[in-house]
């Protein structure tokens, strides 16, 4: 137990908590929204993101030909690799979460099975992704070469706000505000909201129901790939299980926040980057899983649908 | 497609009591002497690679088929999807780790401690969540697997990440000697234990509990709305699970004489929750295939050992695409009397009938 902690690092832990609950927001999209429609955990969306990260490196490395020793750059080709960069990740992660929907879930729900057989098909589905990504990169951690110079962007009282928390933070709100958009104001958003409310009925009403999922698990997948770059810009490292532990704060962000409801996943996201931020300090890094389950049960002890309720028809995905 | 699972039950019905006991005695000695197969060219095929194949038949096999039957209560008869099942095998492990190195208890004494234990543990688990809705239950319950490892791993008193070596193991019984080198005694062990679950299931499926927990199943709402204790019932289901991953954690923890918190892991519990999709859930004979087919595949095909994971979850995909209900579904008509099956059997009859009609209409 280390309160002075808090009183003398409150700032950095706030902005390190703020720049990792982001992340966490736009990854708990992907569970949240897969979840609105199909009443289901994706167990696959950690690996969509592993391969968002992979996405990310494959490109600094490969086809800019950045190494570890090479020296940041700037300018138009600062914004040119990293716009690459994130494109490339949010196209992979895209492309996957479709092809998850049609291999584990498409077959499975046409037959009418029950919710556990999808559970286990997305569970088998994500250990074929990491197990393949783990015989290719031999189990070793892979790292990324630094792009973007790591400098203060501000400094108040000693306290610095680095320019890649700093594009976290912003990108990340800007995501966030693009996903509520489309769900809530445009046309495919109401199908994808009507098919949360009832699936039966969004038939009737004539919406094409494979089609709605397939693109929510599309939009999650974009999300969740711009989460992946974002985690590759401030971590500069990846892993064929980066995905597992990311995953699972992501789903508990979701669950604090009430699993459904996509405004929910944003403050349930930013609660827990927050919380593991303090928590960890306060109590030490091994700590970090113990607390932030202990809150999300008593949570869960008080108000049962989450924070923010998953009834909420309107917000809801 | 046919359900294996009803023609079974269509014979085992057909037969009366003597033929029944008789079957039974065989199946159970059959089941004593599969430690002995690998030793036989026939059957040969079976050896695997790299660890003796009596040793796969206690872990593994043995274990993850008892482990999949104590989930196959909490999941598969009663509904609840637990996540974190690993944690009472963690907590009996653990259990006997202690209790066996700092103190005189042997491990038959242990064993209802951890058991206890691990009830315990599922009670406490259960009084605060059992209250959520499914998913909810899912994640705490993954939380909680989780919780305990960790809080093992960081605790120095039990060993950290170093684990606890020196497990004793069990005093002979009728002048069986345990240890390393007789793992066909431990898989005898796991036997009797695994052929009291299945006789404890089965006994409870058709008694009060198992008629609760069924009902729960289906229908929540209604089962409350028909007086069922919906609350008690889902914690005797989750202690009753958590009792049986506890005994396997105690065998297991003797049998290995080490435990550590890196065998505990999420991963642990996914397989154990893909034996009882795999074979089929509520159903008793398709959860032990499923996780004999789970366990026992991987080591058997040990010399692609870096692919077998890979290979394990396309089983996984594959399998789930073609039998989303498992290999054995459970049965899907409960206690039919006479009259009715022979109902049932004359409407098949004439639906197979009329679709021949139909089809020969068709082909005209």
């Amino acid at each position: 137990m280390n309160f002075s902690v808090v009183q003398s690092q409150f700032f950095p832990l706030l902005i390190n908590g703020l720049a990792l609950g982001f992340i966490y927001v736009l990854i708990s999209v992907g569970y949240t929204m897969v979840y609105g429609v199909l009443r289901l955990i994706n167990f696959a969306n950690s690996e969509i993101f592993m391969l968002g990260t992979f996405a990310t490196v494959i490109v600094t490395r490969n086809v800019f030909h950045f190494t570890i020793n090479s020296p940041t750059s700037h300018g138009v080709k600062l914004v040119f690799v990293l716009l690459c960069c994130l494109l490339a990740s949010m196209a992979v992660s895209s492309i996957a979460a479709v092809l998850v929907e049609i291999i584990a879930y498409r077959r499975l729900r046409a037959k009418g099975a029950n919710r556990l057989g999808s559970l286990i098909s997305a569970i088998g589905t994500s250990i074929v992704l990491s197990e393949s990504v783990r015989l290719m990169t031999q189990s070793l951690p892979v790292s990324d070469p630094r792009v973007l110079a790591k400098f203060n962007l501000i400094t108040i009282h000693g306290v610095g706000l680095r320019v890649d928390q700093f594009l976290v933070i912003v990108f990340g709100a800007a995501c966030f505000v693009a996903v509520d958009r489309f769900v809530t104001k445009t046309r495919i958003g109401k199908a994808i909201r009507a098919v949360s409310m009832s699936e039966e009925n969004s038939k009737l009403m004539g919406i094409n129901l494979n089609r709605v999922i397939s693109i929510t698990f599309l939009v999650g997948g974009l999300v969740t790939g711009a989460a992946a770059f974002m985690y590759e810009t401030v971590y500069e490292t990846t892993v064929f299980n980066v995905g597992f532990n990311m995953g699972i704060a992501a789903f508990t962000a979701a669950v604090l926040g009430g699993i459904g409801n996509l405004r929910g996943a944003f403050y349930g996201g930013i609660a827990l980057g927050l919380a593991e931020e303090f928590f960890s300090a306060i109590l030490g890094t091994q700590w970090k899983a113990i607390t932030v389950f202990t809150v999300l049960v008593l949570v869960l002890l008080v108000r049962p649908n989450g924070l923010f309720g998953e009834a909420v028809q309107q917000s809801r995905v | 497609m046919i359900n294996l699972r009803d023609k079974g039950a269509e014979i085992w019905e057909g037969w009366n009591k003597p033929t029944r006991t008789a079957f039974a005695a065989v199946a159970i000695f059959l089941a004593f002497l599969i430690p002995f197969t690998g030793k036989f060219t026939l059957t040969s095929f079976l050896n695997t690679p790299l660890v003796s194949f009596q040793a796969i038949l206690v872990y593994p096999v043995g274990m993850y088929v008892l482990m999949a039957l104590g989930l196959n209560i909490v999941v598969g008869k009663s509904g609840l999807l637990d996540l974190g099942y690993v944690a009472f095998f963690a907590i009996g492990a653990y259990t006997a780790a202690i209790l066996g190195t700092k103190t005189s208890l042997n491990i038959w004494e242990i064993l209802p401690i951890g058991m206890g234990f691990a009830m315990l543990a599922g009670v406490l688990l259960g009084l605060p969540t059992l209250r959520l809705r499914g998913d909810y239950l899912a994640i705490v319950t993954m939380g909680f697997g989780e919780i305990v490892r960790i809080a093992v791993l960081n605790t120095p008193s039990d060993g950290g990440p170093n684990g606890i070596p020196g497990v004793p193991n069990p005093p002979s019984v009728l002048g069986q000697s345990f240890d390393l080198l007789n793992p066909a005694h431990f898989f005898w062990i796991v036997l009797v234990m695994i052929l009291l679950v299945i006789w404890m299931i089965r006994r409870l499926s058709v008694r009060r509990p198992g008629r609760a927990w069924e009902a729960i199943r289906q229908d929540e709402d209604v089962a409350l709305l028909m007086g069922v204790p919906i609350l008690r019932y889902k914690i005797w289901s989750f202690s009753i699970g958590a009792a049986v991953g506890g005994a396997a954690g105690v065998i297991f923890a003797s049998q290995q004489m080490f435990v550590a918190p890196q065998t505990f892991t999420f991963n642990v519990s996914v397989l154990i929750l893909s034996c009882v999709v795999f074979g089929g859930m509520g159903n008793i004979w398709g959860v032990i295939l499923g996780a004999t087919i789970l366990a026992y595949i991987p080591e058997r095909i040990r010399q692609i050992a870096n692919a077998r994971q890979l290979l394990f979850g396309l089983a996984l995909i594959i399998m789930m695409n073609l039998r989303p209900e498992g290999l054995l579904p459970r049965k899907k008509r409960e206690h039919l009397s006479a009259e009715e099956r022979a109902n049932l059997k004359a409407t098949r009859a004439a639906l197979k009938a009329s679709k021949k009609l139909n089809s020969g209409k068709a082909s005209k």
